[in-house]
This record gives C-alpha cells, sequence and structure tokens, in this order.
C-alpha cells in the first residue's frame, strides 16, 4: 500500500514500528500536494522544507532509541485560522496577507510536542466565514470529488486536503458548521467537540463564544488519536475545561447495542434533498441493525438557530475584528488610496486616522466579512441590543435547553449535516440567504455548546458524498466517535476516494 | 463674595481612574513598571495580535476588591466583563475590556474632614467602582513639525478601577480635599501609588450650577464634564473657573440643563481657562457587550473577608488612634496621617523614644515637615533620623538648650546629614562650636553683669523679676553658649543674697 492510502493510525503505527520511514511518509504526501493541488487550491502555503526537516529529525530520533510523541511523523495540515509561529497565518484574508504570527497556536504546540509533521496551512473562507470556500481571498478550493463544486466551508481547504489524500489529518475550525458540514460534502469524518474540549488560544477569532478547533481525518478512529493530542485544559485560554482527556482511541472498540439515537421529523421536511434523505435513512438502518435504537425527538426551538447565529456570531465578530484597523499589522491602505476610495465609509469630514481606518478596512476585507461586521455592529447598537443581540441569547438559552431535554431520552441525535450534496461553485455566490442556509443542520451544536460529528453515509448517483451527523451531549466526544467508528466498521463509504485522485 | 452669600451651588462629581499596584497587567503575565522603553512590556494578549486571549489576574481583582471595600462598597457575588468597543491606535484590539451592567461594587462613601474646618464634614456617596484595562499611549509629536503620532502600548492593559462619585460636593476646594483623602486611603492600602505624574491618578470632573429661583424651586446648568486636570490643584482651578464660567453663561443666556448636550471642556492649566472639546457624538455608541473570551467571576464571603482581614487600618481610623495613643489634638493626628504610613512611623519612633508625644508633634510638623516642604524630598530619606530629634527634643525638654538654640543644632543636623556625616546631636553641638559653661564660669559671668547694670539690680529688688531677662541677651554676646535660662536663675539667686 503507498503510505498515502494508510489511515493517521496506520501511519503512526507504521513508523514507530520502523515499517516506513516518516520522511518516506511525508515526501509521499508533500509529492502528492504537489501533483494534486493545483486544481484543488486547498493549500494556502506548503512547508515542504519545514515538513521534511521535522522527518528526519523524527527517523533520526527513532533510530537512536530516544522516545517519539503519539503522532511522530504523521503529516498534518491546518487551517490557516491557526496560529503557527513559522508559517504565515492569514485567514485567507488580504487583511493578515503575509502575517507571521510570534506564537503557535495551542493546538499547534501540542501537535509539535506530539511530534506530529505540520505540513502546510489550509484554504479556508476569509475569517472563517462561509459555507463555501468562495470567500477565500486566494482562489476558491474545488471539491476533489467534482472540481467544479464546493468543498462546503469554512474549513474547506482541511476538507478536500483529506479527501484528495493530500494529508492524511487536518485541523479545521467550527463556529456553525465550519468542519462538519465540508467534511459531510467531502466524504471524510470531522468532529466538532464540545466547546471548551480544545483549547482556542492561537485560533483566529470568529465567533469567541461558538469556535472549536476540531479533527478533520478519514475516520472515527483518526478523529480520536488527533483528540488525544489536542484536546485539554488550557489555563491560557479563560473558556477552556479542566477536565480530564480520555483515551478516545481505546474507548472505540465497543458494541452499539443499547444506544438510543433521536431522529428530529422536522430535520426530513421540504428543502431536504431526497438522495441526501436516502443516505441519512440507510445510516439509521446500520445503526439500527446494529443494535441501536431510534427514538423521535423534538427540538422546538431549533428553527431558530439559524436567525439566532446570524445575530450571535457578527456580533462577536465585529468585536473581533475590529483589531484589523491598519494600525498595528496587517494590510494598511498605501498613501495613494488616502481620500480615493470611494464608498468605504470615509468623508470629506474625517481626520486623516479615520481615513486610514476606513480605507485599510475596506481594502483588507472581502464582502461576507464586511456583510458580517455590518450586521453585528448594526444589532449591537444603542437602541438594537435588546431586540436583536439580547433576543438572540434568550433564544440561544432556548435552543440549550432543548438539547438538554432531548439528551434526558436519548444518548445522541442523528440525521443530516447539510441539505444538499456539494453545491457547485457559484451556485449560492449572489445569494448571501440561501448560503446561510447551508448551516441549518449544524449551528445549533454551536449554539448549545455540545458536540457533533459528521461522517460518510452514502453517495449520490453522480457520486458525491453524502454526510451524516450525529450530536451528543457536552463532552459526549467518546461516544460520538465510538458510534461513528462502528459504523465506519460496518459500511465502506469512508474509504471510497475521488476518481480524479486516485493514487 | 462669602460662601454662603453665593448665589448658586456648585455641584460636583468625579471620576477618578486608579492604577493597581500590580506586578503585571490586568489581562496577561506582563510587568507595569513605569517608564520603561517604549512597546518593550508587551506581549501577544496586551498587543490585541490576532488569536490571543485574556486571562484575569486574580491579584489585580483582589486589589480592587480591597478598594471597594475601604470605600464602603457593596461587592457584587457575580460580575462580567464587558467589551467597550471604539477605534483608537492605543487601543490595539478596537475594544476595551470593562465592566458596564454588573460592575463588581456599587454603593459605597467617603467622607473628607477638613482638619482646620474650612468645609462641613462631606460624606460623598460612590455610585460605582469597577475594575477595567488601561489603553496604550498615544504621543502627538506635533513639535517635531510631522503628523506622526507614536503608540506606546506598555500601559495597555494595566488594571484600572475606574470610581464614580454621587454629585455630592459642593465646592472646588472640597473636591481638592475629597481627592486627597481618596488618594490617601488608596495609598496607605497599598492599592496605588496614585502617582498623578505617571498617570496611575486621573481625575474627570462633571460641573454644574444649582440656582435657585425666586419661586423656591431650582434651575440647573448643563452638566459640563472637564478632563485634562493633572494635578489636585489644576481640579481645583479647573473647577472654580468652571463655576464661573457657568455663572456668566447661565446669567447671559439662561439654557437649563436638558436643552443643551453635555459638554467636555478640557482645561488648559497655562492659561488657566476650560475650552470646549470638539462635540463627540453624544451618545457614543460604544456597543458594550459580555466578553465571550472571559467567565463571569464570583466573590465568595470568605474572600471577602480574608481580604478585610488583610486590609490594614485605613487613614480615619489611623487618626483617632494616634490622637489617642500619643494625647495630641486631632488637627496634629490629621495632618501626620494626611502625609501618609512613612511620616506615621518617623513620628511614632520619635514620640516613643521622647515618652511623649505632643513635642514630638511640635517638632515634626514645625521643622521636619516644613523642611520637607521647602526642600522636597521624603521621610524615608530626611537627614535627621527620629533617634537624633528625639535626643534634640529631650534636651530641650530637659533645659539643656532653650528652643531656639535647639533650632540651631536642628539646622546642624541637617547639614551633617545632608553631608552623610553622621547626624547625632553631639556631633551638631560640636560642629556649632557649643560647649556647655561651668556654673562657676556662669556666676562669674553673671556677677559682672550684675556690676555693669546696676539699674536692673535695683528694679529686681523694687520687685519687678521680670527686668532680669535684660541680662540675657548681655551674657549671650558674651558666651553664646550660656543656657537663657540659667542666666536667670543665677541673677535672681546673686541679687537675692546682695
Amino acid at each position: 500500500m503507498q503510505p498515502v492510502e494508510l489511515s493517521s493510525v496506520e501511519i503512526v503505527t507504521a513508523i514507530r514500528q520502523g515499517d516506513v520511514s516518516a520522511e518516506r511518509v511525508v515526501t509521499a504526501f508533500l509529492d502528492r500536494i504537489a501533483r494534486l493541488d493545483g486544481s484543488i487550491n486547498a493549500f494556502l502555503v506548503v512547508d515542504r522544507e519545514g515538513a521534511l526537516a521535522k522527518a528526519a529529525e523524527i527517523d533520526r530520533r527513532r533510530k537512536s532509541g530516544q522516545p517519539l510523541g503519539p503522532l511522530a511523523g504523521l503529516p498534518v495540515a491546518v487551517k490557516d485560522v491557526l496560529c503557527t509561529a513559522d508559517l504565515p497565518t492569514t485567514c485567507a484574508s488580504k487583511m493578515l496577507a503575509g502575517f507571521r504570527p510570534p506564537y503557535d497556536a495551542d493546538v499547534v504546540a501540542r501537535l509539535r510536542r506530539a511530534d506530529a509533521v505540520i505540513v502546510g496551512k489550509t484554504n479556508m473562507d476569509e475569517f472563517a466565514m462561509g459555507g463555501s470556500n468562495e470567500n477565500s481571498a486566494f482562489g476558491p478550493v474545488h471539491n476533489p470529488w467534482d472540481l467544479d463544486r464546493a468543498p462546503g466551508g469554512s474549513s474547506g481547504g482541511s476538507a478536500a486536503a483529506v479527501a484528495a489524500d493530500m494529508a492524511p489529518a487536518t485541523l479545521g475550525s467550527d463556529t456553525g458548521g465550519s468542519i462538519r458540514q465540508p467534511a459531510g460534502l467531502c466524504g471524510i469524518t470531522g468532529l466538532k467537540p464540545t466547546y471548551g474540549r480544545v483549547s482556542r488560544r492561537g485560533l483566529i477569532a470568529f465567533a469567541s463564544s461558538l469556535d472549536q478547533v476540531g479533527p478533520m481525518c478519514r475516520s472515527a478512529a483518526d478523529c480520536g488519536l488527533l483528540m488525544e493530542t489536542i484536546a485539554g485544559h488550557d489555563p491560557g485560554d479563560a473558556t477552556s475545561l479542566d477536565t480530564a482527556v480520555p483515551p478516545y482511541t481505546q474507548l472505540l472498540d465497543q458494541p452499539l447495542a443499547g444506544l438510543r439515537i433521536g431522529r428530529v421529523a422536522a430535520h426530513f421536511a421540504a428543502g431536504l434533498d431526497t438522495e441526501v434523505a436516502r443516505g441519512v435513512e440507510e445510516a439509521f438502518a446500520v445503526f439500527k441493525a446494529a443494535g441501536a435504537t431510534i427514538h423521535d425527538v423534538e427540538l422546538p426551538h431549533a428553527r431558530y438557530g439559524v436567525p439566532t447565529y446570524y445575530l450571535v456570531a457578527p456580533c462577536e465578530a465585529a468585536s473581533n475584528l475590529a483589531r484589523y484597523d491598519g494600525a498595528h499589522y496587517g494590510h494598511r491602505c498605501g498613501p495613494a488610496s488616502g481620500g480615493k476610495s470611494a464608498g468605504d465609509g470615509a468623508t470629506a469630514f474625517d481626520s486623516p486616522l479615520v481615513e486610514m481606518y476606513c480605507h485599510s478596512r475596506a481594502e483588507g476585507f472581502g464582502p461576507e466579512v464586511k456583510r458580517r461586521i455590518m450586521l453585528g455592529t448594526y444589532a449591537l447598537s444603542a437602541g438594537y441590543y435588546d431586540a436583536y443581540y439580547a433576543k438572540a441569547l434568550r433564544v440561544r438559552h432556548l435552543i440549550r435547553q432543548d438539547y438538554l431535554d432531548a439528551f434526558a431520552t436519548v444518548d445522541v441525535i442523528g440525521g443530516p449535516v447539510s441539505a444538499t450534496p456539494a453545491f457547485r461553485l457559484g451556485e449560492k455566490t449572489g445569494d448571501p440567504l440561501a448560503m446561510y442556509l447551508v448551516d441549518m443542520y449544524t449551528v445549533s451544536t454551536n449554539l448549545a455548546g455540545i458536540a457533533g460529528i459528521s461522517f460518510p453515509c452514502g453517495f449520490t448517483r453522480s457520486g458525491l458524498p453524502v454526510g451524516f451527523q450525529l450530536q451528543g451531549p457536552a463532552l459526549s466526544e467518546p461516544l460520538l466517535l465510538r458510534a461513528a467508528d462502528r459504523f465506519q466498521h460496518l459500511t465502506e463509504w469512508h474509504r471510497r476516494r475521488p476518481a480524479g485522485c486516485s493514487v | 463674595m462669602p460662601a454662603d452669600a453665593s448665589p448658586f451651588t456648585t455641584v460636583i462629581g468625579l471620576e477618578v481612574h486608579v492604577q493597581l499596584l500590580t506586578r503585571t497587567k490586568l489581562f496577561c503575565g506582563c510587568p507595569t513598571t513605569f517608564g520603561a522603553p517604549a512597546n518593550t512590556q508587551v506581549c501577544p494578549v496586551c498587543l490585541g495580535l490576532p488569536g490571543s486571549l485574556p486571562v484575569m489576574n486574580r491579584r489585580a481583582f483582589d486589589l480592587a476588591l480591597r478598594a471597594a471595600l475601604a470605600l464602603d462598597c457593596t461587592i457584587a457575588p457575580f460580575t462580567k466583563w464587558d467589551r467597550k468597543n471604539y477605534f483608537y491606535p492605543d487601543l490595539p484590539k478596537g475594544y476595551q475590556i470593562s465592566q458596564y451592567d454588573l460592575p463588581f461594587s456599587s454603593d459605597g462613601s467617603l467622607e473628607v474632614v477638613d482638619p482646620k474646618g474650612a468645609f462641613p464634614p462631606r460624606r460623598v456617596g460612590i455610585i460605582r467602582v469597577h475594575l477595567e484595562e488601561d489603553a496604550g499611549k498615544s504621543m502627538h509629536d506635533e513639535a517635531a513639525g510631522t503628523a506622526d503620532s507614536r503608540i506606546d502600548l506598555n500601559r495597555a492593559g494595566t488594571p484600572l478601577v475606574e470610581i464614580v462619585s454621587q454629585p455630592d460636593l459642593r465646592s472646588p476646594q472640597e473636591a481638592r480635599a475629597w481627592l486627597n483623602e481618596l488618594k490617601l486611603l488608596l495609598v496607605y492600602l497599598g492599592v496605588s501609588d496614585c502617582n498623578m505624574q505617571e498617570g496611575s491618578l486621573r481625575v474627570d470632573a462633571n460641573v454644574n450650577l444649582h440656582v435657585p429661583r425666586g419661586d423656591g424651586s431650582t434651575a440647573k446648568t448643563p452638566i459640563v464634564e472637564i478632563k485634562n486636570m493633572n494635578s489636585f490643584r489644576s481640579v481645583e482651578r479647573a473647577l472654580a473657573y468652571e463655576a464661573a464660567r457657568q455663572w456668566e453663561e447661565w446669567q447671559r443666556t439662561g439654557i437649563e440643563m436638558g436643552k443643551a448636550p453635555k459638554q467636555t471642556r478640557g482645561w488648559d492649566d497655562a492659561a488657566g481657562i476650560t475650552r470646549g472639546q470638539r462635540h463627540k457624538e453624544e451618545s457614543s455608541d460604544y456597543r458594550y457587550f459580555p466578553d465571550p473570551d472571559l467567565v463571569p467571576v464570583t466573590v465568595a464571603a470568605e474572600e471577602l473577608a480574608a481580604i478585610r482581614a488583610a486590609m490594614g487600618e485605613p487613614p480615619t481610623r489611623l487618626r483617632a488612634a494616634l490622637a489617642e495613643k500619643w494625647g495630641i489634638p486631632a488637627a496634629d493626628a490629621a495632618v501626620i496621617v494626611n502625609q501618609g504610613r512613612d511620616v506615621v512611623a518617623y513620628y511614632e519612633t520619635v514620640a516613643g523614644l521622647v515618652g511623649e508625644g505632643k513635642p514630638a508633634a511640635n517638632w515634626l510638623q514645625q521643622d521636619v515637615l516644613r523642611t520637607l516642604n521647602e526642600t522636597g524630598g521624603t521621610i524615608t530619606d530626611f537627614p535627621v533620623g527620629p533617634a537624633a530629634l528625639a535626643d534634640l527634643i529631650g534636651r530641650v525638654g530637659r533645659g539643656e538648650f532653650d528652643t531656639a538654640r535647639g533650632r540651631e543644632i536642628f539646622a546642624g543636623l541637617l547639614t551633617l546629614g545632608r553631608a552623610a556625616l553622621p547626624a547625632d546631636v553631639a556631633a551638631a553641638v560640636a560642629a556649632l562650636g557649643i560647649t556647655a559653661v561651668s556654673d562657676d564660669e556662669l556666676t562669674d559671668l553673671v556677677r559682672g553683669l550684675l556690676t555693669a547694670n546696676p539699674k536692673i539690680v535695683a528694679d529686681v529688688k523694687g520687685g519687678k523679676e521680670q527686668a532680669a531677662a535684660g541680662l540675657i541677651g548681655q551674657a549671650r554676646k558674651q558666651n553664646p553658649n550660656v543656657n537663657p535660662g540659667k542666666v536667670r536663675e543665677v541673677a535672681l539667686t546673686l541679687i537675692r543674697a546682695m
């Protein structure tokens, strides 16, 4: 078997046993990136030199009998929303083009300590705002299953990199579905952990109360392997949970008998693609055959999830993105644009400082980021706060309560991750509202702060992956990973590879 | 015009920002030392770099609790952090982490009593005390002839408490005295060094006039907020100027509060006037909302008790204790305590060695503090140590020297001390050429004087004992080291024996 066909678990085992060198594994993935990424655009930066040096170091250490970290030699690509001290970190925005942070994100530092090999930074929607990866300032990502289609977003680069075997494992971030939805559209497995399970320090904030870093891999077992490294308390993140990290990979191998899976009828209402519906129903059947029981549950406030999310997230984003003002780092308008740019909000009466702010932000941010900054600024403004932000927080509370009520009777809730399979690039770009609705099955998980996992459960007739989502209570990652892993022992969907990307 | 005849009442409320004396910043581990080279005490958190996250410094929170407790505030059992959003280059995140609707403390008060009774004791209500992070400093270098401004972010993230008073102050003088009392309290409790020059205490004042109308109702002039005052003296002057300006404007326009927007005026210390500042949009919309990066803070009763127990004695209690312990007048105790903890310690050492409070208080106020006022410096590096001063006070008390001579010796001690020489009384006495005059020497000297002054002898014999005082000057002329009391005593004895 070629190294690029191995799972993450298989790679770390093979390297540790000396069956294959880290250098050979890393080279194989780097070569594949070089061969395929020109047409996919999943990577913003590839660190060939750094990755090979790290691989050589691991091989040396292994030969001399020195201890190796649990991810020794595993190539990992990291979404460009995570700070890396040795590589540019841009959030796929012109605002941060060339920006190099002076520090590693907590998860990146954990990966390095575990001897993972960081091969590059993956493309994304600008500042993680979007569901198609078309909002990247550095061009869209193409879905490996059909290069004319979107990979989903915002972690589209990470999803596509795994789907095209350009990396066995990647990190994404999920604020309203940004791990699970692209995982679904690209036929891979992605876990959004419980809020606070993984440190946010060094994760460039989109919406701080919703953002969470998680693994995107070929299988649930691989996600568990990554979680053992990236999860854990960080005293540098006040919202990080100080709870022991379970040995996820050791908890997988247990039967599903007795698992109570909730099914929400509203998930199957009009708007759900029939082929997606079929794939999801078949997945329920697989679980049932394995001994799980399916129960109807209701999430009465779920229909307010998208509007609630599109108040809470932009309000936090508007504030989080205020720091990109051209004054300290990032894009600053050149003297040439002083007083010249039209339509950026600056007026003839403004001070040079205000003009600099207006022009720098007008030039540095893309249209979707501007749209969300405006939505958030408006909703937080005096006189609107109570009607919008405060009300959204109350609804958020109700949504959280819905889940608590549901989890009193079921262990997890299953259903579609996205209403349609991968859509065509450009199909929704003219209609922001249609784009916002791609998050309808995923945003509530973030609003409730709970965990969710997405994995492939079938394919459409035209060969596009269909994703299945399981949501579980806070800190239910062991259960979600186990359920997905058992499913993957009973099905082969996660082993399929896009034809155009065959080895 | 005497205050009670004023045609209006000046109503003043103060907003005081005080930097807490923490080693590190409020939400990161950077040091807070003043005066370091620009932008050297910074990290990703206080620079607001992408991905950085704040973590609260509990020590800063505890110091803020101490300040609020000293101001008799009610402490909220649950408090949270809010973001105050605005753009400015010295605010690197584009928002300040502050407290909006749930400050950690509220409803306190602080009384100020003037030792000389210049105004009646005034208890000033505290609306709220909240904790927030400071911004950096912008330096607009207009002198250099460029329009560039420079930003120093060393101060960004330093913990600040904002203390907002009720509009309970009724004169510029009261406002100044109250600020002095507040500063004293915070310095005594180790909450802040309250150094205005270094910006660790900043004051904004809100002021308007209440003008009684003939019909018994009261007209109120529009409230003005005064900024840019860099000393308590400036606060007093600015308020006095502003009250006069508002009175003039009121008489001219009759515009009442609510009919004109609240105005912000800057104090120009050199010109001695306030100037209207560019109208910022009045309800500056800061779009406050809870900071999602931080968790709410809870305060348990035991924590409060521990902070209260470790708090130390506030100035009010110390004044009473000092007056009681040393039997000195309340006014003396107030003057000593108002100088700060080190002066109190100095005083108590001297008084203890002397064994008596009042002479120590007199020497401290009339000589030590006067010298400090004239020459600057602090009591801790004052050239005359408490032991030497106590020795001197003791000798004067026992009649070894009269007070005038004692002052000369005090001056001698200062000279020695400044020259870093051993400054004890014996050395000062030697340096001044003062030698003890023996009884025989003195008797001979007085005898000679009596012979030369038959008129004085006759007057004393005639019952006018005070005439003997006329000999003292002459005796000192002949020998400056004679003790005047002894001259008198010997003269009277000799005359009686004649």
